[in-house]
């Protein structure tokens, strides 16, 4: 399992059952024979530890033997093994180099860390990290205790409170790694196989220059750097900076995320009360964290992003090599913009010029913005733009294998332009609408071809929101949607499927939220308080800011169409609100008044007085029995989960997964609770029927929960996840 | 060969070369025994030949030595007046002159006009500069082909200079926005407000980088890389780079370089030798750091070619007006390629790209070819293409051939020395390797000569130069 070279142990780490390597059980049983026998091995003066696999170094402790724990106290005692293994590995009598190439996170990261050195490829793949976070737990075996004394104070925590990722020149910045190498093009061997080679060409000369005391692994410091040590040093300046991470945290988490503040309580031990209080502290709080119900909703999220990244539709017959966007406005720039960012040549079509310039600049500002933050160069840059074609009329739509219509959303208007373009396209093009209300089908009336229709309904702004919800009649055939999320996957979406029916899954979930949002208005609940209420839930943006995001005319529209459909269950607050909201041209931040005032520059919001003047007119009177803050706030989700069930009774969503990811992922539902069909498990459901039911009384019938709901209260072993 | 130079200072050193190609001739016709060839000569019915009747250059000197005080316009002239003497060619003969630079001294920017002029060619000549990065002089020699190929020229002068003492350095662009818009503002006050919008910052130049544009990486990184891909050790390479220093020394100190003119710098003494040439011992040159990579790289500055100012110029004729002038040619110029492929991570294999390509062309193999001269940016790049060529899965994965073109054997190969050596003024180089050829198969008796040459870009070339019958 290793070779020896000149005086150097090499350990080349390959799990041969999976794509990546994880700290399994298996492999940190594996790694401790092995570097006994190293140890035991008189003839090895030192260690270069390399993977084998192209992209990956270590990608993280195994996530299933965590969850396979049924107490904190067994997860407690698994930290603590990891933890005695990277201290005999930091404590090794021979210099052990980490040799990194590809992602080198969570466990992966604390295990280069208790290495004496640690050389990095350059390689657009190689990230380093601690996501421990965003599963809700914390680097569990040493890393919060070895981070602080490397990076200092204020790097650690930026590290594992956010889970960002590091690029190999920041990580050499910040003294997270002692050298970089280049990754290599074509040679004798292909580029990934010869940059490994490489790599661990110059790792063991390195460990023979670190065994023969030629290589010193202490770094000079700078005089910024000694600066920076020296006020670390200084008692009161940590307690300050304790304290202002804490209320940051507090600030930014509203208290409902609990790992954040464990790392907090970790490092701050480590360094005030000494290494075996840390090191206790940290198994300690990981095992209690791994418990935690926010914990399991956050790791069902990961599995369930891992399954809406994959096409179960199978390969379809034809790529998409050409695609064509109908409406240069914010969604079609945005369908454009990436689809060319991955390689896809794509033809930009508006109506009018200055509708179509001002896609092309919302494009190019896209990939510029990139050019930046130096995650593209400019020539990468140029040559992805020179793959958008903007243009007026129907050019080249012969050639297109999809067209996706971003136009105005009304159905006549889709009619037309289905067969406008119907008349342009070769047979086998697909044709794609993205709309957020209209049902599919009725769109699809007016195709010769039903069975190439399908709906792609993106998130605003495109390039940022992650999910795209497919839609798929039962005339739309298997190989449509297949190309549809293969499509979407190379876009980099997490994709869900569902059935069709007006506001499909994900805008059916939030129109009764919106109306419930717009009853708490009308009996008095300031936008401020409203969208402290539902940010005090977890969801990342408040109500009333939402509504103004989306656009109070969308909204307007939606809730009208979708009340017509499914009558006085999405009722609630008076849609006349939203119309005449409209009306007086607030429209929400496009157009700089909605439920607040979008200044240029003024950092506060404020509230929109003429949106105020609205809202009192029309006034309702708040039931007191039903208006407390906790009411207000499950009156909202109550309304959201209870539709989201309704829509997997219906069959509009094949399963729960697909919904968690959905509504996390589109819609802002609260991440610690992990999306609406979890949040039941986990609240139950008796509980929320109980609450449900007092609203139903106070409202009528928006509070009815649907039968599948009921079941699960009734029966209080059904769950949605097992 | 040579209608005898009447120039005066010159004229002892001329002699003295003509008669070592003369000795040199002699010797490889009486000695050489030469492999028959896939094809007997290149040329084509119906397909004018073109003849290459001589080649000069300047010495090649390190940047900031003796040329220091010059302006490229003045190396150019030194070339061009440097043909006109050796040659003996009427000034109103030349129908069209093209010559190649890299870094452009923007006062100078059509440097082959402002040279032309000062070298005393007939104002009745036009000029233009061309640009290609290291391979910008062969792109000068085959710009003249192709007019003399189309009928519309006869005589054509290339050639190539480059002047790395001096290089533009300019404001930064924040500065210049404002000393432009000073030029328009038409009040005081408006003059003053863009002055007090100076900062110190906006005061700091923009150097010029060899550097590619699209990559930011320099050319040595790349070359570093390169190397590491192809497995060339740091030793390999400074073998190779004490090989071409000696190589060169011999043949300066045996008068092979007989390319080289004299010139009487102003203010300064007559240089008639190249100055870079140093060969050093493998223990010194395994002292040395690495210069882009650090510190694990393996390129230095004693295994890389060094900034150096030097000019060249060649007389390109068609076959016909050259005997009908009374000349004797020394080769035909025949078979060339351009290629081009990742400026990434292939930015110096030009040669491996253009070798197989620019044979198949001529129909030759890699055993027809009797002398090698390709140019030495890096012993590491060098070394990479030799092991690209040598590679059946490389030719096969990224060339889409079936088969390897092969490796040069060495002792054809770069025999006078080579831009590492030699020196490399980016926009001369090409002219030297081609007028190389032509002097090493007339003394080494050869029938057919290869250049090839990789330039920034990711860039190549590669040309098959055919001895003219003696």
């Amino acid at each position: 399992i290793y070779e020896v070279k000149d005086n150097v142990a090499v350990v080349r780490i390959n799990d041969p059952t999976s794509k990546v390597n994880t700290l399994s059980r298996h492999m940190q049983a594996e790694m401790v024979e092995v570097m006994n026998e190293i140890w035991g091995n008189a003839a090895v003066k030192s260690v270069v530890l390399i993977s084998r696999k192209p992209g990956c170094f270590i990608a993280g402790a195994d996530i299933n033997m965590i969850q396979a724990c049924k107490t904190a106290e067994e997860v407690t005692s698994l930290s603590q093994e990891g933890q005695k293994i990277f201290d005999q590995v930091e404590k090794s009598p021979i210099p052990i180099v980490a040799a990194i190439n590809g992602s080198c996170l969570g466990g992966g990261l604390e295990f280069a860390i208790a290495c004496q050195y640690r050389i990095a490829t350059k390689s657009k793949k190689t990230i380093l990290g601690t996501p421990e976070v965003m599963l809700g737990l914390l680097p569990g075996a040493g890393g919060t205790q070895r981070l602080p004394k490397m990076v200092g104070l204020p790097a650690a925590f930026d590290m594992m409170l956010t889970g960002k990722n590091i690029r190999p020149d920041k990580a050499k910045k910040m003294g997270l790694v002692h050298q970089l190498v280049d990754p290599l093009g074509p040679g004798l061997k292909s580029p990934e196989e010869r940059t490994i080679e490489y790599l661990e060409e110059v790792a063991v000369d390195f460990a023979k220059g670190l065994a023969g005391k030629k290589v010193t692994v202490e770094k000079k410091k700078g005089l910024v750097q000694k600066i920076q040590d020296f006020v670390m040093g200084l008692p009161p300046v940590r307690k300050q900076i304790y304290k202002t991470v804490h209320s940051k945290v507090m600030k930014q988490s509203k208290g409902l995320y609990p790992a954040p503040l464990k790392i907090i309580e970790c490092i701050q031990t480590g360094i005030e009360k000494g290494n075996a209080a840390g090191y206790l502290t940290e198994s300690q709080n990981f095992g209690k964290l791994a418990m935690t119900s926010e914990s399991r909703a956050l790791i069902g999220l990961y599995h369930g992003q891992v399954t809406c990244k994959k096409n179960h539709f199978g390969k379809p017959e034809r790529d998409v090599k050409k695609l064509a966007v109908l409406g240069a406005g914010l969604m079609g720039a945005g369908i454009a913009q990436v689809t060319i960012d991955k390689g896809v040549a794509t033809i930009l079509k508006d109506t009018t010029e200055e509708g179509l310039a001002r896609g092309h600049q919302q494009v190019y500002k896209g990939l510029n913005d990139k050019t930046k933050k130096k995650s593209l160069t400019t020539f990468e840059r140029d040559g992805i733009m020179s793959l958008l074609s903007g243009q007026l009329d129907y050019r080249d739509f012969e050639n297109a294998d999809m067209v996706i219509e971003a136009v105005f959303e009304d159905l006549s208007i889709k009619h037309k332009v289905v067969k406008e373009v119907e008349a342009v396209i070769p047979p086998h093009c697909i044709f794609a609408t993205n709309t957020s209300a209209l049902p599919i089908k009725d769109i699809a009336a007016a195709s010769k071809r039903p069975e190439k229709v399908i709906g792609m309904h993106y998130f605003s702004p495109v390039d940022k929101m992650q999910l795209l919800e497919i839609i798929t009649t039962n005339k739309t055939s298997k190989d449509t949607t297949a190309s549809a999320v293969a499509v979407g996957l190379k876009q980099g979406k997490v994709i869900i499927v569902v059935g069709d029916g007006p506001g499909f899954y994900t805008t059916r979930c939030l129109a009764p939220m919106l109306a419930e949002a717009v009853r708490a208005l009308q009996e008095g609940v300031g936008p401020k308080k409203l969208d402290s209420l539902t940010t005090g839930f977890g969801f990342p943006v408040g109500a009333a800011t939402l509504a103004d995001e989306v656009g109070i005319d969308v909204a307007a529209h939606v809730a009208e169409d979708l009340g017509k459909a499914f009558g006085t269950r999405f009722g609630g607050g008076n849609v006349e609100v939203l119309k005449m909201m409209v009306q007086k041209g607030f429209k929400g931040r496009k157009s700089g008044k909605g439920c607040y005032v979008y200044g240029a520059k003024s950092k506060e919001k404020k509230v929109n007085s003429g949106a105020e003047d609205i809202l009192k007119s029309f006034k309702l009177t708040a039931p007191p029995a039903v208006s407390a803050d906790e009411d207000i706030q499950y009156r909202l989700v109550s309304r959201f989960v209870n539709e989201a069930v309704l829509c997997l009774q219906e069959g509009i969503l094949p399963d729960p997964v697909q919904g968690d990811i959905g509504a996390v992922f589109g819609l802002g539902f609260p991440p610690c609770l992990g999306g609406p069909f979890r949040f039941v498990d986990s609240h139950g459901a008796d509980k929320l029927v109980q609450k449900m039911k007092r609203f139903e009384e106070a409202y009528g019938n928006q509070f009815t929960p649907c039968q599948l709901l009921l079941d699960h209260a009734k029966d209080s072993s059904k769950r949605f996840h097992k | 060969m040579i209608r005898a130079s009447k120039k005066e200072k010159c004229t002892f050193h001329f002699h003295n070369t003509t008669v070592n190609i003369f000795v040199g001739l002699f010797l490889s016709v009486v000695f050489s025994n030469h492999t028959a060839k896939s094809k007997k000569t290149l040329a084509k019915p119906g397909v004018k030949n073109i003849v290459l009747v001589d080649g000069v250059r300047t010495p090649f000197l390190q940047s900031g030595t003796i040329y220091a005080d010059l302006m490229p316009h003045d190396l150019a002239r030194a070339a061009l007046q440097g043909l006109l003497n050796r040659t003996g060619l009427p000034k109103d003969a030349v129908d069209y002159i093209v010559y190649g630079t890299v870094i452009q001294e923007v006062k100078t920017s059509n440097v082959a006009r402002e040279a032309a002029l000062g070298a005393g060619f007939s104002d009745k000549t036009p000029a233009h500069t061309v640009t290609m990065a290291c391979i910008s002089s062969n792109q000068a020699m085959t710009t003249a082909v192709g007019l003399i190929a189309a009928g519309q020229c006869d005589a054509v002068v290339a050639g190539g200079v480059e002047f790395m003492s001096d290089v533009p350095i300019r404001h930064s662009r924040r500065m210049r926005k404002t000393m432009l818009s000073l030029n328009k503002a038409k009040t005081l006050g408006a003059r003053l407000s863009l002055l007090g919008s100076i900062r110190l910052a906006h005061l700091a130049p923009e150097l010029p980088a060899v550097a590619e544009f699209s990559t930011a990486e320099t050319m040595g990184h790349s070359a570093d890389r390169l190397a590491a891909a192809f497995g060339v050790s740091r030793l390999e390479q400074d073998e190779f780079a004490l090989r071409s220093h000696t190589l060169a020394k011999k043949a300066q100190d045996s008068g092979l370089l007989s390319d080289v003119i004299s010139f009487k710098v102003p203010g300064k003494d007559i240089v008639s030798k190249d100055n870079g040439i140093r060969p050093s011992t493998m223990e010194q040159m395994a002292k040395l750091k690495p210069a882009f990579i650090k510190p694990h790289g393996t390129v230095t500055a004693a295994n890389s070619s060094f900034l150096t100012d030097g000019a060249s110029a060649v007389l390109i004729m068609s076959e016909e007006k050259a005997l009908a002038m009374g000349y004797k040619p020394k080769a035909y110029l025949r078979d060339f390629v351009y290629v081009s492929q990742d400026p990434k991570d292939q930015l110096l294999l030009g040669p491996t790209y253009a070798t197989p390509k620019v044979l198949e062309k001529s129909g030759l193999t890699l055993n027809d070819i009797d002398v090698f001269e390709f140019h030495e940016a890096f012993a590491g790049q060098i070394m990479a293409n030799l092991k690209a060529m040598e590679s059946d899965w490389f030719a096969q994965t990224y060339m889409g051939r079936k088969t390897k073109v092969g490796a040069p054997p060495m002792e054809k190969f770069n025999s006078w020395g080579g831009s590492l050596s030699l020196g490399h003024p980016f926009a001369a180089t090409g002219c030297r390797l081609v007028t190389t050829v032509a002097h090493r198969l007339q003394k080494e008796g050869g029938q057919y000569g290869l250049v090839a040459a990789c330039a920034a870009g990711g860039q190549g070339h590669a040309m098959v130069i055919e001895a003219y019958p003696q």
